[in-house]
């Protein structure tokens, strides 16, 4: 399953949700979601926690419009839309976390 | 790949739209098809032809419209969400008695059940909104 996370964690808590009741899979932070991605932030930390549970992406022109993309924590893959779409196609089902 | 794209949320909003495009964008450039865009909610306000957005800012209507005409795109909004909010074609405007009419060229009105028939009919459906 493919996760798709669109909010940054300090507005809400949909990234919680997906690591609190999410097994296994990718996730995808796009939009405001890349927030969680950046280096030194309180959303590192969870997904440092989730422990390699899940692959982890982030979309690389969100994070280019936040000013963002040099402080990508490690383990987080840039992707563009053309990675978006693969990530969609791989995985059987996709679940934005709206 | 047959794709469908469910759009939850208005233009101009926060993103959704945005991504929206360019997520149906990168997969027509890939080669996969797009079975239907499903406009519900907040998101049949991407389907009114009056908006005039400032000349420097994208046109978010107009670029459905264009890329629908390009690629014979089945944009669909939903009637009980466009009913609400004023989104009217000419079948709409008849049946509710309104003095106009505001659809953008390559959207349909229609109901729920496209959403459901995309949903079966598509290998993947991907939803955005807010």
């Amino acid at each position: 399953m493919l996760h798709i996370v669109n909010k940054s964690p300090l507005d809400r808590p949909s990234l919680d949700a997906v690591l609190q009741t999410a097994e296994a899979g990718a996730i995808l932070l796009i939009e405001d979601g890349v927030y969680a991605a950046t280096k030194g932030s309180a959303g590192e930390a969870k997904l440092k926690s989730a422990g390699g549970k899940f692959k982890l992406y982030a979309l690389a022109p969100d994070l280019e419009a936040r000013g963002v993309a040099d402080r990508v924590m490690d383990g987080v893959t840039a992707v563009d839309y053309a990675g978006f779409v693969d990530l969609v196609a791989e995985h059987k089902a996709s679940q934005s976390w709206l | 790949m047959k794709f469908s794209v469910l759009i939850n949320e208005g233009p101009y909003t926060h993103q959704a739209s945005d991504s929206a495009y360019q997520f149906t964008k990168a997969a027509l450039a890939k080669g996969h098809e797009i079975f239907r865009v499903f406009f519900y909610h907040d998101g049949v306000n991407n389907a009114t032809r009056l908006t005039t957005p400032p000349q420097d800012d994208r046109n978010i209507v107009n670029r459905w419209s264009k890329l629908a005409e390009e690629h014979k795109l089945d944009l669909v909004v939903c009637v009980a969400a466009a009913q609400r909010r004023g989104i009217v074609d000419e079948g709409e405007a008849k049946r509710n008695g309104k003095d106009a009419t505001n659809l953008a060229p390559g959207f349909r009105i229609s109901g729920l059940g496209q959403l459901i028939e995309a949903g079966i009919q598509s290998d993947r459906t991907v939803v955005f909104g807010d």
